[in-house]
C-alpha cells in the first residue's frame, strides 16, 4: 500500500512499479483509491505482485509492505506492517523493518517540483523497487514508457539516487 | 506482447487495433478514460476516426446510430446514468440491426450517489436486442471488446462489453496484446452493404411506421439470431478461445457457483481454498448473459447450484437466479451480495461458500 496526499504522485508510483514488476517477470496490479481524485487528501493505492497470475480485484485488507510518501501521514495513519518504506531523513516510527529514504530532498535537488511540492513519486519508486529485490533497469524501463524523454531523465535519476541510498533504519 | 493497462485503456487500445471510423461518447464516471484515451489517439494521428463531441449520451448513441447504418465501424462508451439517459436509443440500435460495439463500465444507479460497481444497469439492456458480455479483468474487456465488432457485424445485432467499474476499468494489469498484423487478420474492414446502408444518392427509410407484423417478425428474427451467437464466438478464429461461459474445477463439482465479473477471480481463489478442505465445489462463470448460456447451465449435474449476483429486481430477487431457475436441472440458491459497490473479497467468497455447503447462507450478504 502507498500513503500518499493527492498530488504527491502515489498512484503513478503503483503504476511505475506494477510495470517494474512485468519487467522482472512477474504479473502485477496497479490499483487507485477508487473514487473522485482529490489533491491534499490522503490517498491509498495498492500493489499486488505475484509469480503467477492475479486474479482477485477486490481491496488490498492487509498489505505486506506500506510505503509512506510524507512523515505528516504518521500523524494521521496507524502504519503497521512487516516493512514500512518511508519519506524520511529520520523515521521516528516503530514498526518491524523500516527503510528510509530522503525522497523529498531529491525531488527537489532536481528541481521535480509542482505547484510549489516536491514530487516524490519516482524517489520513492526506486526505494521500493530496490526493497523488493528489483533490478534498476526494471524501474528504468518503466519510467521511460510512462514519461516523455525530458522529464524521463530527471525522474530516472531521482529513482536510481533513492535506489542506492536506501537504507534499513535501525534505532 | 505483454502490457500493464487500466481495463478503461485496454478497452480503448482494442478500438483503436479494430480500426474503428467514428466514436462519438459523452463523459461519465468510471467510462470517462475510455474515450478520453481514443481522443488523445485520435489527436496524435494513431486512429484514424471521426470523434464527435455531444451534449448527452442520447445523443452519442444517436450519432453512433447514424454512422454505423452509414457502414462505418461505430463504438461509444458509457455507465450506469449515461446508460439510462440513452436508454431509448439502445433499442433503435437494436431493432435496426446496427453493428455498434459500446463499452458498459457497470455502475450503481443513483440515487443515492455511488459510482461504484453494480450489475443492475447492464441488465437493464436484457431485453433490448444487444448481445451482453461481462469480462472478470482487463484482458477480457479487450478481447471481448475485439470479439464484439467481429460477432456484432456478423449478425447484426449490437455489442455491449461490460467491466467493472473501478475494479477492472481503473486497476492496471498484466494485458496480453496481439499485433496489429494478427487483429487486421481477424477483423478485416466491415462489409458495408448489410443489412442495409445509407447512402446520400439511394435514400432509404429506416425505421419507419410498419404494420404490426413487421415488428413482430423483426423481435422473432432477433431472438433467433441472437441464439446463433454463442457458436459465432466459439467459432470467431480470435488469439484466444472464447465460450460464453468459463468453466472453473466444474469435472467432479457437487456445488456450483454461477457468477460473472471481476469478483469471480476472488471467488476461484476461494473454491481453491474449499478444494483444499476437501470440498467438491466449481464454478460456472457467465462470460454472456444473452445470449444466455441456458445449455451449459441445463447440462450441469451436482448436488446444487448457487447464484452469487451484484444485482436485484426489486420484487422478485436476484436476475440472474431469476433466469437460471428456469433452466437448471438442480436445486438453485440464490444470494445478492455487493451492491453498491460493497467490496466483497476472497475471505467473503470462502465463509460464503462454507456456509452454502451447509445449507446456512441466507438471500442477503451484507
Amino acid at each position: 500500500m502507498i500513503l500518499s496526499f493527492g498530488g504527491q504522485g502515489g498512484v503513478t508510483a503503483a503504476r511505475l512499479l506494477s510495470i517494474a514488476a512485468l519487467n522482472e517477470g512477474k504479473y502485477a496490479q496497479a490499483i487507485p483509491q477508487f473514487g473522485a481524485e482529490r489533491r491534499g487528501a490522503l490517498v491509498r493505492s495498492f500493489i499486488r505482485i505475484s509469480d503467477r497470475p492475479i486474479r482477485r480485484h477486490s481491496s488490498v485488507k492487509n498489505p505486506e509492505v506500506i510505503a509512506v510518501f510524507s512523515e505528516k501521514i504518521l500523524k494521521i495513519v496507524d502504519v503497521k506492517a512487516n516493512t514500512v518504506v518511508i519519506n524520511s531523513k529520520q523515521p521516528k516510527l516503530e514498526n518491524g523493518r523500516v527503510y528510509y529514504v530522503d525522497a523529498s530532498s531529491i525531488a527537489l535537488e532536481l528541481n521535480l517540483i509542482s505547484a510549489g511540492w516536491p514530487i516524490v513519486n519516482t524517489a520513492m519508486a526506486g526505494a521500493m523497487a530496490k526493497v523488493f529485490g528489483f533490478s534498476f533497469e526494471s524501474l528504468k524501463d518503466a519510467i521511460e514508457q510512462t514519461f516523455s524523454s525530458k522529464l524521463a531523465e530527471l525522474n530516472v535519476q531521482a529513482a536510481k539516487k533513492a535506489y542506492e541510498e536506501v537504507k534499513e533504519w535501525s534505532a | 506482447m505483454k502490457k500493464v493497462l487500466t481495463g478503461n485503456y485496454a478497452v480503448a487500445e482494442a478500438v483503436k487495433m479494430a480500426r474503428t471510423e467514428f466514436i462519438a461518447a459523452y463523459p461519465i464516471t468510471p467510462q470517462t478514460t475510455i474515450v478520453e484515451r481514443l481522443a488523445e489517439m485520435v489527436e496524435k494521428g494513431e486512429l484514424n476516426a471521426d470523434f464527435v463531441r455531444v451534449e448527452s449520451e442520447h445523443s452519442a448513441l444517436a450519432a453512433v446510430y447514424g454512422a454505423s447504418a452509414g457502414g462505418l465501424r461505430a463504438f461509444t462508451a458509457t455507465s450506469s446514468h449515461g446508460l439510462l439517459y440513452m436508454y431509448e436509443m439502445c433499442w433503435w440500435v437494436a431493432n435496426s440491426r446496427l453493428p455498434v460495439v459500446m463499452a458498459l463500465v457497470t455502475r450503481t444507479i443513483g440515487p443515492p450517489w455511488n459510482i461504484h460497481t453494480d450489475h443492475t444497469d447492464l441488465l437493464t439492456l436484457r431485453d433490448s436486442g444487444w448481445i451482453l458480455a461481462m469480462s472478470e479483468n482487463a484482458q477480457e474487456a479487450f478481447d471481448l471488446t475485439l470479439i464484439g465488432f467481429k460477432v456484432a457485424e456478423q449478425i447484426d445485432l449490437p455489442f455491449a462489453v461490460g467491466l467493472d467499474g473501478f475494479q477492472v476499468s481503473h486497476t492496471a494489469e498484466v494485458v496480453d496484446v496481439p499485433e496489429q498484423s494478427e487483429v487486421d487478420e481477424f477483423l478485416p474492414e466491415r462489409r458495408r452493404n448489410k443489412p442495409f446502408v445509407i447512402e446520400p444518392r439511394n435514400p432509404i427509410t429506416v425505421g419507419g411506421l410498419t404494420t404490426n407484423e413487421c415488428t413482430m417478425i423483426l423481435r422473432r428474427e432477433m431472438n433467433r439470431d441472437m441464439e446463433k451467437v454463442g457458436d459465432l464466438v466459439k467459432n470467431a478464429g480470435y488469439v484466444r478461445d472464447y465460450d460464453l461461459v468459463e468453466r472453473y474445477r466444474l469435472d467432479d463439482a457437487e456445488y456450483v457457483v454461477i457468477m460473472m465479473g471481476a469478483w469471480c477471480g476472488d471467488a476461484k481463489d476461494a473454491i481453491d481454498v474449499l478444494r483444499d478442505e476437501g470440498v467438491q465445489i466449481g464454478m460456472l462463470r457467465l462470460r454472456f448473459v444473452r445470449p444466455f448460456p441456458a445449455e451449459e447451465i441445463a447440462k450441469l449435474d451436482c448436488k446444487k447450484i448457487l447464484v452469487v449476483e451484484r444485482d436485484c429486481s426489486v420484487g422478485k430477487g436476484g436476475i440472474i437466479a431469476t433466469e437460471v431457475k428456469s433452466v437448471a436441472n438442480s436445486p438453485v440458491q440464490s444470494v445478492m451480495a455487493g451492491l453498491g459497490g460493497v467490496d466483497v473479497g476472497v475471505d467473503d467468497f470462502v465463509s460464503m461458500f462454507r456456509r452454502f455447503v451447509k445449507g446456512e447462507l441466507g438471500e442477503w450478504w451484507l
